[in-house]
């Protein structure tokens, strides 16, 4: 039997591309709604605990049994300034975009000031 | 140029329906993900960093207005602006919606353009020498042999599910400008010394990646005749020996290394004796009808040497560095082939916006036949240019943001997307070449310092060639930070070679200061006239280590 897969440090976050839009999307949860995805990285919901982590990765392995959303996993982050950001500094570029190019991507509001949180 | 047939044009508008419902069941729920990927795979759809990518074919490099433009709308309205030359001479676009596809490659289809086999493992798109058709140098042109693989290897039944992507280049001149040692198989037309029949040099086993391999020869003069029977035998060996268990040692170079080059081409001579050669081989006459695409174009009998060019050059320095840089001989007399670089400072290596195409679109209509070209390095070329035209194409070009004179020099560097977009890479490429760009940014030194190729790749599948970069440079990973290998000596010529690491990785900010030392020791020992490549040769390695030493030391 194959060892579970080892889950990064907490607390995290679960990031995924949308399907439609290969877009990059963050779990986030609005109130007492269940969980969506929302292309703002500041809005995503932070799992400081195994229970939340789990939580997670139930909402991951639903969303890519119903196609919603593709490469869905957990990201370990750090809280700055009240919102998550990646350790690692590939998911950082992930979360904001090209570094060459700020005009492009979630640094420049592409897929957040005009896209439907959710 | 080639245009497609009746059967090109049926065999892609077919795949253009296929993968739109593919795409729909897709959407619809009716296929997964791991059911779709290689599907989309077989279109050239990625899923990246932040977005989808779309890779298209360019087949040889080669390229017409009505093409380019047709990019140019597609990046305009499917994409972000613009779209990433890279070193297959293919054209990325990196934002395309998965939803859009179809219609992009439907766009595509309207001008005999394609995806397929831009990705998998297949024989991917054959490229060729950007100068093809026009240099000097050249035994014949290597387009048509190019064209006859991409008919034969196109959705080829044998070969559609190799063990790993394989990759064809093909050069007709003395001068490898298509890097064809660094290819799995790798052509070179040349003449036979007895019968002066053009003939094919074939050599097997080259690539980089995490392997670096040059390719080796296995046949020195194969008759044109024979060459998709003998290409065929070389697969074969490939399909049925490569290895399966472990992707990393899957690319025929392993294979070729692991049993020799001299078994390899005993086992392929022995398959090449079998086959059926006459049933498998182009028939003559198809032969003959691809070569009469690229005939060369009707082209105006003028004086070797163009008076109104020497005016123009004579009035104006800065024109006459750009044609001195970014332009070489042309076959015809009167004529040039001209580069247009696509490495201004500052801006992505092989980026151009729309604008930029469509500007480029024209000037080929207007100046150059109809007719462009892609380059391995990242740049777009005008093949066909009256000498007298380039003053014109000069002013236009710098309208367009494109008159940088840098061709071949040191801010000319090839660099793939790296971390800014590619999901495989583990380090960036593109501010690194930027920040070299900007050390080395006066004109007039880069010329002093002369020919010089920088080479950068974000991982260590080597996409920007970085181990045949006169230096190269590697993007790693190291202990959670981004990190740099600089590599010496390599060369993607007819004399290629595999540079050799210089020291321990540095830093982002301190690639900068590392070529700057390299630079210096060169410019310090080179004799009169000597570049920087065979300066390197000549004084070997220590010289430049010592002083990279000094980098790392300064920088610990």
């Amino acid at each position: 039997m194959a060892a579970p897969a080892k889950r990064v440090p907490l607390p995290a976050i679960l990031l995924a591309n949308d399907l439609l839009d290969g877009d990059v999307v963050f779990a986030f949860v609005d109130g007492a709604s269940p969980l969506a995805w929302t292309r703002d990285p500041a809005l995503a919901l932070v799992a400081a605990d195994d229970a939340a982590a789990e939580r997670l990765e139930a909402f991951a392995a639903t969303e890519l049994r119903g196609n919603r959303v593709v490469d869905a996993y957990l990201v370990d982050v750090a809280i700055e300034s009240g919102s998550p950001v990646p350790r690692h500094f590939r998911e950082r570029f992930k979360t904001l975009g090209p570094s060459n190019r700020p005009d492009l991507g979630k640094q420049a509001g592409d897929g957040i000031a005009s896209a439907p949180k959710g | 140029m080639y245009r497609y047939d009746e059967f090109d044009e049926r065999f892609v508008r077919e795949r253009v329906a296929q993968f739109t419902d593919q795409v729909a069941r897709r959407l619809d729920g009716s296929l997964t993900e791991d059911e779709f990927k290689p599907l989309r795979l077989k279109n050239g759809v990625y899923l990246q960093l932040h977005a989808y990518m779309l890779r298209i074919a360019v087949p040889y490099g080669t390229l017409n207005s009505r093409q380019l433009r047709q990019l140019a709308l597609i990046g305009e309205r499917y994409d972000r602006g613009y779209g990433h030359f890279t070193t297959r001479q293919n054209l990325q676009f990196n934002w395309p919606k998965l939803r859009d596809v179809p219609a992009i490659l439907g766009l595509l289809a309207d001008v005999e353009m394609h995806c397929i086999q831009t990705s998998g493992n297949c024989i991917r798109n054959v490229t060729a020498d950007h100068f093809a058709g026009v240099a000097q140098d050249e035994i014949e042109d290597p387009r048509p042999t190019a064209e006859l693989i991409r008919q034969w290897s196109s959705a080829h039944p044998e070969f559609s599910y190799l063990p790993r992507k394989f990759k064809i280049a093909v050069t007709g001149a003395e001068a490898d400008r298509a890097v064809i040692k660094a290819h799995d198989i790798g052509l070179r037309l040349r003449r036979h010394p007895d019968t002066h029949e053009t003939c094919y040099e074939i050599s097997v086993g080259g690539g980089l990646g995490r392997t670096p391999m040059i390719g080796k020869v296995v046949r020195d003069y194969l008759p044109k005749k024979d060459l998709l029977a003998y290409l065929e035998a070389v697969m074969r060996v490939y399909n049925l020996e490569g290895r399966r268990d472990n992707k990393y040692k899957a690319r025929v170079k392993i294979l070729v290394h692991e049993i020799g080059a001299e078994e390899f081409t005993r086992r392929v001579e022995a398959e090449f004796a079998l086959l059926d050669g006459p049933s498998i081989n182009a028939d003559p006459e198809e032969v003959a009808r691809i070569a009469a695409y690229f005939a060369p174009p009707r082209y105006d009998v003028l004086p070797a040497v163009s008076n109104t060019l020497e005016a123009a050059k004579a009035a104006n320095p800065a024109f006459a560095r750009w044609v001195e840089v970014n332009t070489v001989p042309h076959k015809a007399p009167g004529y040039t082939a001209l580069t247009i670089s696509l490495k201004p400072a500052g801006q992505a290596p092989g980026d151009a916006t729309s604008e930029q195409m469509r500007a480029v679109a024209d000037l080929a209509e207007r100046y150059s036949f109809d007719e462009l070209r892609v380059t391995h390095a990242q740049n777009l070329v005008l093949p066909h240019v009256r000498q007298r035209d380039l003053y014109a194409i000069w002013q236009a070009l710098g309208e367009a943001g494109l008159a940088t004179a840098n061709v071949g020099l040191v801010t000319d560097i090839i660099s793939c997307p790296g971390l800014d977009y590619c999901a495989l890479a583990t380090a960036r490429s593109i501010p690194i070449a930027q920040a070299i760009q900007s050390r080395f940014a006066d004109e007039a030194r880069q010329r002093e310092i002369g020919p010089l190729g920088i080479k950068i790749s974000g991982c260590i599948n080597a996409c920007g060639h970085h181990h045949v970069g006169h230096i190269g440079i590697l993007g790693l990973e190291k202990r959670g930070i981004e990190s740099y290998q600089i590599t010496l000596g390599g060369d993607a010529t007819e004399n290629a070679a595999i540079g050799e690491i210089l020291g321990p990785g540095l830093a982002a900010e301190e690639v900068p200061d590392a070529i700057e030392r390299i630079v210096s020791v060169y410019l310090a020992a080179r004799s009169e006239g000597e570049s920087f490549i065979d300066n390197v040769r000549r004084i070997g390695l220590a010289p430049f280590k010592a002083a990279f030493q000094e980098t790392a030391r300064a920088a610990a």
